[in-house]
């Protein structure tokens, strides 16, 4: 069940960043197949630096997407990544579970 | 994301209502859906209609095949059980272990006491007082099983006010006749106390406390998880 306890500190956390005028861009799961260790609708947000919270996967593509993320803050463009056992020639990492995940990367606008 | 619809997201979750972000996949765009505010006129209305009833987030098609995100964003359901009776006392764990938040409200300490109800949320108050610091909203279910209506019958009619998807009274058939004489001159409408589920629970032919739980937690999650027949 996606209720607030899954999300509730990363979304806040993604607003209080922007907040602080932090560049960030926040990463959701849209899709999964097989055993994906984390629901379709889990977040992380990282920021310009590369610091992170909240997990897409619990551990396993969050370097990966952390990385993607932060030229997705530079280029403003929001991109989906996917990895998996499927994908190891596409991606360096993958899920060790053998499932499979689609993450949607896009920028938070800053306050003007 | 633009911030502006970030922040609106979260004033929703921080005031326990239920809200979807739609993104359009192939461009983006994304548009904030309040529950509260209402969507009878979205395009994708039983999308998301049936997303709120589910609570999960995931990937849709419209009719022209054009791919939308549905980021879920439900509050935890409650369950507030009226009366530290021992139907509670089973109903407690296994509301629990369904995933629901469980408070039980008795003013009566012999019956509101910790050495009956360990590792719940307790509280030995009337009604009132539990209702100042937690009020009942939409994503509430309410079981009244005191038998008593000094202690019941404010809850109803809260609960009934507040929209609370769920509302059941425990007693028989008279006692509910006597319970809609005093909620109706208290005035309820017939139509608000026609959703008062008594006798409560399942129909399933319970008959120990524990079974009773059962049935009652099983109408609680029909509420939760189906349309309404009507």
């Amino acid at each position: 069940m996606a209720t607030y306890s899954d999300t509730d500190d990363v979304l806040a956390t993604a607003a209080t960043w922007a907040q602080s005028g932090r560049q960030i861009a926040l990463a959701t799961v849209t899709e999964t197949w097989g055993s994906a260790p984390r629901p379709v609708g889990s977040h992380l947000v990282i920021d310009d630096e590369g610091n992170f919270e909240g997990s897409v996967s619990g551990g396993c593509v969050e370097g990966a997407v952390v990385a993607e993320a932060v030229d997705v803050i530079r280029t403003q463009k929001p991109t989906t990544l996917e990895f998996g056992v499927a994908d190891e020639k596409a991606w360096q990492v993958g899920l060790s579970c053998g499932g499979r995940i689609r993450v949607y990367v896009e920028p938070v606008e800053s306050p003007a | 994301m633009k911030l502006e619809l970030l922040t609106a997201l979260n004033e929703e979750r921080a005031a326990r209502r239920a809200a979807i972000v739609v993104t359009d996949m192939s461009s983006g765009v994304q548009r904030l859906i309040k529950k509260h505010d209402g969507f009878g006129d979205d395009p994708l209305f039983d999308e998301l209609d049936k997303r709120f009833r589910s609570s999960k987030s995931g990937m849709i098609e419209d009719e022209n095949g054009q791919a939308f995100f549905l980021t879920v964003s439900v509050p935890p359901p409650r369950l507030v059980i009226i009366g530290a009776v021992h139907i509670s006392q089973a109903l407690v764990p296994m509301a629990q272990l369904a995933g629901f938040d469980v408070s039980v409200v008795d003013p009566r300490t012999a019956f509101a006491s910790a050495d009956r109800f360990p590792g719940a949320d307790l509280c030995a108050e009337w009604p009132e007082a539990y209702l100042r610091d937690k009020p009942f909203d939409p994503f509430t279910a309410v079981a009244a099983v005191t038998h008593d209506p000094k202690i019941d019958d404010l809850p109803l009619q809260t609960a009934l006010s507040a929209g609370c998807f769920y509302v059941g009274a425990l007693g028989s058939r008279k006692t509910h006749g006597k319970r809609q004489d005093r909620l109706l001159s208290a005035g309820v409408s017939e139509d608000a106390f026609q959703r008062i589920d008594a006798p409560i629970g399942l129909d399933i032919g319970a008959s120990s406390p524990a079974e009773i739980a059962v049935s009652i937690l099983g109408s609680v999650i029909s509420a939760l998880r189906q349309k309404p027949t009507s």
